[in-house]
């Protein structure tokens, strides 16, 4: 077990240096500067410009740049941002946590009723409950997130009034940030109505961030519970006189889950990029906008600095996850 | 979805009761966060509104509403007879905030002014870098050059030494660049090793005291209670910052706040119709214009770019891209601004007198490039799709239109080339309310190859523009600007296209809002009804 976890971190190594390359050149293959994007429809004159490239460093040679970033990487600085001029490591775990409380809400809404909707049209395939089922399920993962999310604000939102348009919790609630997790604070707060209020304002935000991972999970669960119902150990089961709901539960779901699982961890990447358009509409402040917003500006240290947080958080779950599986099943800590 | 309801109206009814048991709260949908809370780095309109609008005070303001320069930290000033010499006499008793973390000893005098201008003005001063040495309105505004010194004469009396007589100077000192900060406080965060609180934790002499700030979220201000204005008559100012244009009206509707910024050209129809809802509008300060590059041929020809204006179908432009929420422009300058010569007349729109010149010309089959930007901008909401009605218009006399785009910063860094080929769609906010802040940026010598994005120097205009920003008498100022304009008609450097009006929704409650001609959002003066 110990060499396999100095296995998996031997990995992590090439991988970092990768990610460090890749943000890097990225944002500075795109076209445009930050100079020339703070100096506006003014323009600005050459010596000016010459002026400030060289405050902010962007005149040495690409592969000096990439030295002294990479250098201070690791140091564990992540450079300063050009806009707000604070450091990437706050600004970025300043937002992370809201980012991360949405998705896990959203992954939480996804399973729970992903799983059992898959369950339920596999045992009953071609009832109308399957058919719906997954009908619903392809015009979820086709849904423009932008337009379901304007659509649900205006019904729930503006029409019926049974939810908050935007934000994270009632202006009426000023708190100290604890934890940055608002459910938790709101708690924490000791609060009347805080905890609620953050509650509410979670609703449409985890439903329009977990609608694609919703239907991929169901359509996922349903084409593995049929491959397995059709196992002969299953056949033996019912042979034996289980209980059909016995055999579905136990004998059917727990072999089917295993592909799950691993959709489940593929859709942290739809995630982050449906973070991206949620966070804009439901004024959510978390890392996701974040990002966009600092591509716009080409705040270079912002996005690189991001860029990888971001790499070495997917890159630590996975870590965990691929321990789990080690702990789990003895073929994967084996293997060369 | 019982319990649901159940909780919602349970979570409702304990806000509302909160919201009862507190002052008068103000609530700003605003559309971004800003980047700092000290202006002077900054450009953006953005961080404008959260910082120096709010926070600070300035020797001169604006008078809310308009772009008069009243007194502000200054009571009064002497001008010099060559007006060169600025001589200000500072208000006294003015109290800098009492914040959490800054209690302040004395009141606001001539070291903060020296402080506030000389941080952005001297590369040795230890403030020059400590938020990157971007000063970009300070250079935008050509500071460095126009002065020669800013002295303390005594406690509460500053002079202002110019290297030439510069009517806009008073102006300038309106703007948000030139706010003015605490000497005190930047001296104890300098102690504490703490300098970049400066532009995190403001204090400022404004009619808001800065509270708290949480990232991307909210911004909460309250009334100062000493503000030197009068405390205001709203409590809490909260900026809920919301990016979404259709969301912020969806949260106006909802009551979630109170005022949004710019609402989607496509919606103002609507929010007319709306009960609940007051729509204020005004025209902006603005210009959106297509200019050609005269030092290529065959745009040197005045007849050309003559004949291309004729060809233009503006009203049209103002319907499709403006969805109505604008006014064709005949001038540089909009006509709210002063010295607007309204006697200037348009160039027709005539596609048939516009071809006869092209020929009186000797332009045959030409084929040219109009560059649309790729962003939107008040002045210009969509530019593609006005690229497109001028490249359908020149089509009508002729000319084969080629559209051309870039990345924004591209696009304003090649744009600014002399070499440009092809006419660039383009456009202008005013920042001080002067004249001189469209004409001698837009259209004079000094900025061919920069922000005179048409290349003109024209030896008439120029003369007239440069003597006008050295007398300091409004009326006669007015004479030369008028006639400036009068030259540029007859020249032609640009296709003037549009002024937008820009529309501030709000609720019914909000009491004495004023829509700024300059574009920013103030709250001061801003009741709420009960």
């Amino acid at each position: 077990m110990f060499g396999f976890i100095l296995r998996r971190l031997g990995l992590l190594i090439p991988t970092f240096i990768g990610v460090s390359l890749v943000a890097f050149f990225f944002i500075r293959l795109l076209p445009g500067d930050p100079v020339l994007l703070l100096a506006g429809e003014r323009g600005i004159s050459p010596e000016r410009y010459a002026e400030l490239m060289h405050r902010f460093g962007f005149d040495l040679p690409l592969w000096k740049q990439f030295i002294y970033y990479f250098g201070d990487l690791m140091h564990g600085d992540f450079g300063t941002s050009i806009s707000t001029k604070k450091p990437i490591f706050t600004e970025f775990f300043t937002l992370f946590p809201a980012t991360l409380e949405l998705s896990i809400c959203a992954v939480i809404f996804a399973v729970v009723l992903g799983v059992p909707a898959g369950v339920i049209a596999a045992v009953k395939r071609n009832s109308w409950f399957d058919h719906t089922a997954m009908a619903t399920a392809l015009v979820g993962y086709s849904m423009p997130i932008f337009w379901w999310a304007l659509l649900l604000i205006i019904v729930f939102s503006g029409t019926l009034g049974w939810t908050p348009v935007s934000g994270r919790i009632s202006l009426m609630f000023f708190f100290p940030k604890v934890t940055g997790f608002m459910l938790i604070d709101s708690l924490l707060s000791g609060k009347a109505g805080a905890f609620q209020s953050a509650a509410s304002h979670l609703i449409l935000p985890t439903i329009v961030l977990g609608t694609i991972p919703l239907a991929v999970i169901a359509r996922q669960t349903r084409s593995a519970m049929l491959e397995v119902l059709g196992e002969d150990y299953i056949r033996t089961a019912r042979a034996k006189g289980l209980s059909p709901f016995r055999v579905v539960a136990v004998h059917a779901l727990r072999n089917a889950l295993i592909p799950v699982i691993t959709t489940i961890g593929l859709q942290i990447g739809v995630l982050m990029a449906g973070a991206i358009l949620t966070e804009t509409i439901f004024s959510w402040p978390g890392v996701g906008k974040w990002m966009v917003d600092s591509i716009f500006r080409r705040d270079y240290p912002a996005v690189q600095g991001g860029l990888v947080l971001i790499a070495l958080i997917v890159m630590g779950v996975n870590l965990v996850v691929d321990m789990l599986y080690g702990l789990v099943n003895p073929k994967i800590r084996h293997q060369r | 979805m019982k319990t649901m309801s159940r909780l919602l109206a349970a979570t409702m009814l304990v806000a509302g009761l909160a919201g009862a048991a507190h002052a008068k709260t103000f609530v700003y949908c605003s559309e971004g966060s800003p980047e700092g809370f000290d202006p002077a780095p900054y450009a953006s309109g953005t961080t404008f509104d959260a910082s120096s609008k709010p926070v600070y005070s300035r020797l001169t303001e604006f008078e809310r509403g308009t772009t008069n320069v009243v007194p502000g930290l200054a009571e009064s000033w002497d001008i010099s007879e060559d007006g060169t010499v600025y001589t200000f006499h500072l208000r006294k008793g003015v109290k800098f905030h009492t914040t959490e973390y800054f209690t302040p000893t004395r009141d606001f005098d001539a070291d903060d002014v020296i402080f506030s201008f000389q941080r952005q003005n001297d590369k040795n001063d230890p403030w020059y870098s400590y938020a990157g040495g971007t000063w970009e309105y300070w250079t935008g505004m050509d500071m460095p050059n126009l002065v020669k010194s800013i002295e303390k004469v005594d406690d509460y009396t500053i002079k202002l030494t110019l290297t030439a007589a510069n009517a806009p100077m008073l102006a300038n000192l309106a703007m948000d660049f030139a706010s003015i900060l605490s000497k005190e406080y930047a001296d104890k965060l300098a102690a504490d090793g703490k300098q970049s609180d400066l532009n995190q934790l403001p204090v400022g002499t404004g009619p808001f005291q800065f509270v708290a700030y949480e990232k991307d979220a909210v911004i909460r201000y309250q009334a100062f209670a000493d503000y030197w204005g009068g405390k205001q008559k709203i409590d809490d100012l909260v900026f809920a910052i919301t990016p979404d244009a259709s969301v912020r009206v969806q949260k106006l509707k909802a009551g979630e706040c109170q005022l949004v910024p710019y609402p989607n050209p496509a919606d103002v129809e609507a929010l007319q119709s709306d009960d609940s809802i007051q729509l204020a509008s005004q025209a902006g300060l603005n210009i959106g214009y297509l200019a050609y590059n005269v030092l290529q041929k065959p745009f040197d020809d005045v007849r050309v770019r003559k004949a291309l204006n004729m060809a233009i179908n503006k009203n049209a432009i103002i319907d499709a891209v403006f969805q109505g929420t604008g006014q064709v422009a005949k001038n540089p300058i909009p006509p709210t601004m002063w010295s607007y010569n309204d006697q200037v007349q348009d160039d027709p729109y005539d596609p048939e007198a516009a071809k006869k010149l092209l020929a009186e010309a000797g332009v045959n089959d030409l084929a040219m490039k109009v560059w649309a930007m790729p962003v939107s901008r008040p002045y210009n909401p969509n530019a593609r799709r006005m690229a497109e009605l001028i490249q359908a218009d020149f089509a009508n006399v002729g000319v084969k239109v080629e559209i051309v785009s870039y990345e924004w910063a591209e696009y304003l860094k090649r744009s600014q080339d002399k070499e440009r080929d092809g006419a660039v769609l383009m456009g202008w906010t005013g920042d001080n309310g002067d004249p001189d802040n469209f004409l001698a940026v837009l259209a004079g010598c000094a900025g061919v190859g920069g922000s005179n994005r048409a290349n003109w120097c024209n030896d008439e205009f120029n003369d007239l523009v440069v003597k006008a920003s050295k007398v300091s008498d409004v009326a006669e100022r007015t004479k030369l600007y008028e006639e400036a304009q009068v030259v540029f008609k007859r020249e032609a450097p640009w296709a003037t296209i549009a002024h937008s009006t820009t529309y501030v929704p709000m609720s019914k409650a909000v009491i004495d809002f004023k829509v700024d001609p300059l574009g920013s959002h103030r709250f001061d003066g801003v009741d709420l009804a009960e």
